[in-house]
């Protein structure tokens, strides 16, 4: 709760900071110190030392997960601050928007991360959204970011409004928004509860990018300033899927087996389309856009699924995906040219980043001893014991072993190719924070225990 | 104690080895740490005390995983002590071979004996998982970056191959997972499941495809002669003589005592893949050009008989399965080191470009025709031991009645294989020197050292094979146990 409002209050400094100072240094040095000010807030709600209690009448309830997944959405933007930041500033003048635009995206993931009614969900997804489409069309002078913030406000909007839609259908069949209310007797399912439900799954597919609602995403992530694809394809997407795992599950759970076969086809469409079209693409940027759908084919799992190893798993998976992928594009946004061939060398030339970029990629390719293997573990164990979907599982890994393509192509580029890359300044946090991602990685590779033990912590 | 101190040596010093910058240094430091392996591993067969010889620390408890690793069964202990043997003659053998960044080379093949270690004594599904993995990391880098023209496009394709492979045995391990009463990954409770047909049934391949890939089994074969062609020879050695037992061995552990009714039922099927293997590598080696390729196929058909022996459902066919693990292991590094030399001072493995070496090497043309005799399987050689017990073993099989087919076409194997080698061994040893061989020279003292020590144990295992019968002994009663008792 505590982090929420600072979020707010700081999305609002930052903005005003912009009109007292143009140094960056300065502007990043306030957007970092609000950030840690967030994750230490946040750290404190969850031991029970809230700043200030807000009786929210149970529309907004935080618990284990929600405070786990926010640690983890704070900590990943602030790697993301210390490694990007400074790459905004070649974005466009506005800097201080920027980083206020991304406070109020994190205020909207305090939502979301704790929603218990619908209208919250919707204020929620909102929030999110709006700065989101003001950030993909950043590069004012580039027509694709402009193409991009475009086609995804439009669509944004048209999921938005089915969504609306959803929720006033569920609002008519039941006659309330609280999701517990709406869980409360859903055992049979009538026409009206179904369309509603039918139409929040589509929108809050769209949102997570799962096919056949994905076609925004390669375009957008395409188009947005690089620095912005990258927030928006970790941390953003990963509160999709915490808000539509949250409202499958109170909402709609003791109904899963009339729904289940649709998600575990969305899943397999997702996990498909992703793997397959990403194996054919020439720039890392857009194959990262659809390695994102892959990953979201993976995080599908938890819904899918929907049991207690699925919710573990989803927070694991925020965690690793994010860490792994904000590295790689970290060092993309280093580098000039953004096809395969980009990368070629630079394992000679830039042998730290080389490393620590290899180890992100085998951790999003799933290789034992990174924390990727462990998030697809715990989402495959996860629909394993779910125990009806057992297809869709080794579906799953044969498009896991898919992947490996694509992401091993940049290793091979590193590795085993020789060239010149043209790599932008790199300063020493940077490495440092790379360094610090790849031990993360590691690390919770071979102890996934550090992470999911505190979901079980009692205070 | 033991088994932790064997993946913890390779690994660390593995790592130590990145930051070494001199080549020397590194070359120095990787012979010592694997020097140091082969002794804590020998000193493993003379422990009495079971406590030194496993080990159990919480690893991840929420899932009921453990960090446990044991050489208290036999097996894995004879193949620990055949991958500790085997990189110190490795490193020995290729000590001469320089390559860039040495460092980095050296310290990625420790990284590997590190994972291949971990697999040969993890007692737990989900760490087996993991070493099973990382055994394959370091070796798509070596093979990678110090590799042949085309080893780019050849080592992935070997890595997709076993990747797609170990992924379905995950999806396998999960599920048994769930089906054990208090979840765990542990050996044992894998062991203790009553499976019933239908889960043995589909769960077996899961398992199958990804052992019959590593081995490899015909038809899964096909990453394997370019593999082994385009690897850096150290790299090939580790690959072909110990990554190889890693897929016998997972078998003989971790697949026919947990689906013995899986594996009875299709017993004749894998038998005749295994068949085919012997048949057609067999075939395709007589008509290689290339030595590596040559030795490369050969190395199937030694697969292919040993997968007869292991349907067989015999002791002497399991116990010659066993003692073969350990014999075809040196005896294709020898094959292997042989094929090195050679081609470091001439240049070429074109078998039709050579000729004529004995006169000019000796000393490399004895020790060679004493592996070269191990590879056939001649008596007094190890690898005579290995193949009459399992020829013996398919031969009184009565699980099949197809067994005196099984037991021809093996015994056209052997004659096959004594064609090819010796083929080869006249046309490149003996004869007239030519324009490339004629300023040959022969080895130096340590690849002597290195061909020694192997020709050594080759011909000690072919007289006295009984310690490594003894001590497999145990093991392959207990799965026989496993496999006779559990067959509905």
């Amino acid at each position: 709760m505590n982090a929420l409002i600072l979020s707010a209050i700081w999305g609002v400094v930052m903005m005003f900071s912009g009109i007292f100072t143009k140094s960056g240094a300065a502007i990043r040095g306030i957007a970092i110190t609000g950030l840690a000010l967030l994750l230490v807030v946040n750290v404190l709600d969850f031991q029970g030392t809230a700043l200030v209690d807000i009786n929210t009448r149970g529309m907004l309830v935080y618990n284990t997960f929600s405070y786990m997944f926010l640690n983890i959405v704070f900590g990943a933007t602030l790697l993301y601050f210390f490694l990007s930041g400074s790459d905004m500033e070649r974005v466009g003048l506005h800097l201080a928007e920027y980083f206020a635009l991304i406070f109020f995206i994190l205020a909207g993931i305090s939502i979301v991360a704790s929603f218990q009614t619908l209208l919250m969900l919707f204020l929620g997804i909102e929030i999110i959204s709006i700065p989101l489409y003001i950030l993909t069309g950043s590069d004012k002078r580039n027509l694709k970011s402009n193409e991009a913030a475009l086609k995804y406000f439009l669509m944004g909007s048209f999921s938005t409004g089915l969504m609306l839609m959803g929720i006033a259908l569920i609002y008519g069949s039941k006659g309330s928004f609280s999701l517990e209310t709406i869980g409360a007797g859903t055992g049979v399912i009538t026409p009206l509860l179904g369309g509603g439900m039918l139409l929040l799954l589509a929108s809050m597919s769209f949102k997570v990018s799962a096919a056949p609602f994905h076609f925004w995403t390669p375009d957008v992530y395409d188009g947005a300033p690089t620095v912005f694809t990258s927030f928006m394809a970790t941390i953003v997407k990963v509160a999709g899927f915490f808000a539509f795992i949250r409202l499958f599950e109170t909402s709609f759970g003791s109904v899963q087996a009339q729904w289940q076969l649709f998600a575990a086809i969305i899943t397999a469409a997702t996990l498909l389309i992703g793997n397959i079209t990403a194996v054919f693409q020439q720039s890392v940027k857009r194959m990262l856009a659809y390695s994102s759908i892959a990953q979201a084919g993976f995080m599908m799992f938890a819904l899918v699924s929907l049991n207690g190893k699925g919710s573990e798993g989803l927070i694991y998976y925020a965690a690793a995906y994010s860490l792994a992928t904000i590295g790689v594009f970290a060092v993309l946004i280093k580098l000039n040219d953004y096809t395969f061939e980009g990368f070629n060398g630079l394992g000679k030339s830039h042998p730290l980043l080389a490393a620590t970029v290899t180890i992100c990629l085998l951790s999003l390719a799933g290789i034992p001893a990174t924390a990727g293997f462990m998030a697809k573990f715990y989402m495959l164990s996860a629909a394993v014991e779910n125990g009806k979907v057992i297809w869709l599982v080794i579906l799953g890994v044969l498009c896991a072993a898919i992947s490996v393509y694509y992401y091993f192509r940049v290793i091979q580029a590193i590795y085993f190719k020789d060239g010149e890359p043209q790599v932008a300044e790199v300063s020493t946090t940077f490495k440092v924070v790379m360094v610090l991602i790849a031990v993360l990685v590691v690390y919770f590779g071979i102890f996934p225990q550090r992470l999911t033990d505190f979901l079980y912590m009692v205070y | 104690m033991i088994p932790v101190l064997l993946i913890v040596i390779p690994l660390l010093s593995g790592l130590l080895g990145f930051f070494m910058k001199q080549e020397k240094l590194a070359k120095g430091w990787s012979l010592l740490s694997s020097l140091i392996t082969m002794a804590v591993a020998i000193s493993a067969y003379f422990t009495k005390d079971v406590t030194l010889l496993r080990s159990t620390h919480e690893w991840i408890p929420l899932m009921g995983s453990n960090f446990s690793v044991s050489v208290v069964d036999g097996m894995g202990r004879m193949l620990a002590i055949l991958t500790g043997i085997s990189f110190p003659l490795i490193f020995l053998a290729t000590y001469n071979t320089n390559y860039t960044n040495g460092n980095r080379f050296h310290a990625l093949m420790l990284l590997s004996q590190a994972g291949l270690m971990g697999v040969f004594v993890a007692t737990d599904a989900m760490l087996f998982y993991f070493f099973w993995e990382l055994a394959l990391i370091p070796t798509y880098f070596l093979c990678s970056i110090w590799g042949g023209e085309k080893r780019i496009a050849v080592t992935f394709k070997f890595f997709i191959y076993t990747f797609i492979g170990s992924l379905l045995m995950l999806v396998g391990i999960i599920y048994l997972y769930y089906l054990t009463p208090d979840h765990s990954f542990a050996l044992q409770a894998f062991y203790d499941l009553k499976l019933n047909n239908d889960q043995q049934g589909w769960l077996f391949w899961l398992f199958f495809i990804a052992f019959a890939i590593k081995m490899p089994i015909f038809p899964f074969h096909t990453w394997q002669p370019d593999a082994y062609e385009q690897a850096p020879t150290a790299t090939t050695m580790v690959l072909s003589g110990i990554m190889v037992k890693m897929g016998v061995f997972a078998m003989l552990r971790w697949l026919i005592p947990i689906f013995p009714a899986a594996f009875w039922s299709w017993g004749d099927f894998i038998s005749f893949l295994g068949m085919f293997g012997i048949v057609y590598a067999s075939l395709l080696a007589m008509q290689q050009d290339d030595l590596k390729k040559l030795v490369a196929y050969s190395s199937i058909a030694h697969i292919g008989l040993m997968v007869l022996a292991l349907v067989s459902t015999t002791d002497s066919g399991i116990q010659g399965v066993m003692i073969q693990m350990f014999n075809h292991g040196i005896n294709i590094i020898g094959m292997w080191v042989v094929v090195a030399l050679t081609e470091r001072q001439f240049g070429t493995r074109k078998i039709s470009e050579l000729g004529g070496i004995a006169q000019k090497a000796p000393a490399l043309t004895i020790l060679l025709v004493v592996i070269a005799f191990a590879n056939i399987g001649l008596p007094l050689t190890n690898a005579f031991i290995g193949e009459f017990l399992m020829f013996t073993g398919v031969f009184t099989s009565n699980v099949s009645q197809f067994n005196y087919i099984y037991t021809a076409v093996a015994g056209l194997g052997i004659i096959l294989a004594a064609v090819y080698t010796l083929n080869m061994i006249q046309k490149v040893f003996f004869g007239n020197t030519n324009s490339i061989t004629a300023n040959g020279v022969d080895i130096s003292f340590t690849e002597k050292l290195a061909l020694s020590v192997l020709v050594i144990i080759i011909l000690v295992v072919g007289v006295h094979p009984q310690p490594i019968l003894d001590l497999t002994n145990d093991t392959t009663l207990s799965i026989l146990n496993k496999m006779i008792t559990k067959h509905p």
